[in-house]
């Protein structure tokens, strides 16, 4: 009970400490912008560390933070190799490959109007569609090693980067594009200087939603099929035994990868896009 | 409908490189069971209609949505309809839950600059989380703490997918009157519930929409990764399950269609509700 009771007065003070941050004229400062959500984060974990142990929960239906901690710590090499599988291998080649077909699909779509009235459309629609579902086909066509999961993934990508790139190389206005011609611009010129730079930030809206759809598609996969390793088997085969800390330490692991990867392409979109109005800060 | 035409066209060329893409990838199990040299039309008719094609005909995937849909008795196990109600119930559910959580968590940040500098950040991350390496464990324990079914374990699913689009939208909305109609409310001297009522809730609603549409595709691809993992009987997902355990991709292109259709009809309904609501709202259409 005593722990319970410490886990509110924790959660209380964390939120307080938050409260007076917010309120402080410096909360404007990058400090105190890192320093809440961290504060907010590190409540909610202790928290949980307390609630389970006050409260006796079984550790089958939620381990505590520091046993989970503990299962990644023991299993680094074992959750290594499921990274490389599922993250390095499937993940991350499905994103590129798809990604690239798509930016090619989109170039061609873009030169002929008809095309693009006649698969803007059924692109939308296809992008709402639980494609996820192609899963189980692609690992019957594929195979079981990466391959499958990559092709999953490319499946996944393509509609939603294909729309965006399509948006993006119409975002331009005709006074943009005429002053392109009184320059006597070809076809390349104008593209490289003009509509590609100004398609940048739909192009990287399209990358940000397939760096998670990417993740997605390669660890559902899995779950049709795949080596003995790779996040998804890992998380199928622990669940059936129970091993619920070593379930957390893969998601763990799988929440670690998604934020650095979704990191980095915001990163790079924001040195290429410094000039769009969402990325200039005051 | 001046974009029919394109549409159709592409339409009629994806059939017919899923016809061109069927006859090539099936004709390898033709030529192997083969006697003798065939000619090109009877490989071609092979290859439309084997029991186990690599890529089943549209035809065959056609004759197989009728025979589930139209022949069977709804309440049967090999209906389609019966699977698309059981994915259908749970991602209305997920999808009125992940709403309620959205529309809730935006309305605090955008009145509390705490949980704003709390709660934006870790939602943000919370979608680079891939959510369906959950689904098992969310499964599991629901089962462990005496939830009987799927259907919460799905629903649950379904409402982490939803929720962000909507908290992004919702708060956009929420902050959408600019400060002169927010002064304009200080001036009727209304107090926070009205301004609230009365300027912030209705400028949010094509905001909310636009969330909306996404927010209910997002609930269904989280109901259906809900049913595949292993032991699902029920609902869509589970039809894909069964058909790839038994090695029928006739009955998983089936479902996946019926998978198709039903988002189509999701997100028709979410925009024809939008149209009526803002006409009668009297927004600009």
């Amino acid at each position: 009970m005593g722990l319970v009771i410490a886990a509110l007065v924790l959660w209380g003070a964390g939120w307080m400490m938050n409260m007076a941050i917010a309120a402080s004229p410096r909360r404007t400062t990058l400090a105190a912008r890192v320093a809440v959500p961290v504060i907010f984060g590190i409540t909610v974990l202790v928290m949980w560390e307390l609630l389970v142990r006050g409260l006796g929960v079984s550790p089958i239906i939620l381990p505590a933070p520091s046993a989970i901690a503990g299962a990644f710590a023991e299993q680094t090499h074992t959750l290594w190799l499921d990274f490389r599988q599922t993250v390095l291998k499937g993940a991350l080649s499905g994103f590129f490959i798809g990604c690239a077909a798509a930016f090619a699909a989109a170039l061609a779509i873009d030169r002929v109007p008809f095309l693009q009235r006649g698969l803007l459309p059924i692109g939308n629609f296809v992008a709402a569609l639980p494609i996820i579902g192609v899963a189980p086909i692609m690992v019957g066509w594929f195979g079981f090693d990466w391959e499958s999961k990559a092709a999953v993934v490319v499946v996944m990508v393509f509609f939603p980067m294909l729309i965006n790139t399509v948006q993006g190389l119409a975002d331009t206005t005709a006074m943009q594009r005429d002053l392109m011609k009184t320059y006597s611009a070809g076809y390349w010129q104008s593209l490289f200087k003009l509509r590609l730079p100004a398609a940048l930030p739909f192009i990287f809206n399209g990358l940000k939603i397939s760096t998670t759809l990417a993740l997605i598609g390669a660890i559902v996969a899995e779950y049709f099929g795949s080596p003995t390793h790779g996040m998804g088997f890992r998380i199928s085969t622990e669940v059936g035994r129970l091993g619920l800390d070593m379930v957390w330490a893969e998601i763990t692991a799988a929440a670690i990868a998604g934020t650095c990867f979704y990191g980095v392409v915001a990163l790079i979109e924001r040195g290429l896009t410094f000039w769009h109005p969402s990325q200039r800060s005051g | 409908m001046r974009n029919l035409f394109p549409i159709l066209t592409v339409l009629a060329a994806i059939v017919g490189l899923w016809y061109l893409g069927a006859v090539w990838m099936n004709s390898a199990w033709t030529l192997d069971r083969a006697e003798g040299p065939l000619s090109f039309t009877e490989v071609v008719r092979d290859t439309m209609s084997q029991d186990r094609p690599r890529l089943p005909a549209p035809h065959q995937v056609a004759a197989e949505l009728y025979d589930t849909v139209i022949d069977k008795k709804v309440t049967s196990k090999r209906s389609l309809v019966y699977h698309g109600w059981i994915t259908l119930r749970s991602t209305l559910t997920g999808f009125a839950l992940g709403t309620l959580i959205g529309i809730l968590m935006a309305v605090g940040i955008v009145y509390s600059r705490t949980a704003n500098m709390s709660l934006m950040p870790w939602a943000i991350i919370s979608q680079t989380v891939p959510i369906v390496a959950l689904a098992p464990m969310i499964i599991v324990l629901m089962a462990a703490i005496g939830v009987e079914g799927r259907a919460v374990p799905k629903a649950i699913i379904s409402a982490y997918l939803c929720y962000f689009p909507v908290l992004v939208g919702m708060v956009k909305g929420l902050r959408a009157p600019d400060r002169a109609q927010l002064d304009l409310m200080d001036t009727y001297s209304a107090n926070g519930w009205q301004t609230f009522w009365k300027l912030r809730l209705p400028s949010s609603v094509p905001y909310l929409f636009t969330s909306l549409k996404i927010g209910i595709a997002a609930a269904l691809v989280g109901t259906i990764v809900g049913e595949l993992p292993t032991g699902a009987v029920q609902g869509l997902g589970a039809r894909i399950l069964i058909g790839d355990q038994f090695g029928q991709p006739i009955m998983i292109w089936a479902a996946l269609s019926a998978a198709a259709v039903l988002a189509g009809i999701l997100v028709t309904v979410v925009a024809a509700v939008q149209t009526g609501l803002m006409r009668r709202m009297g927004f600009a259409q």
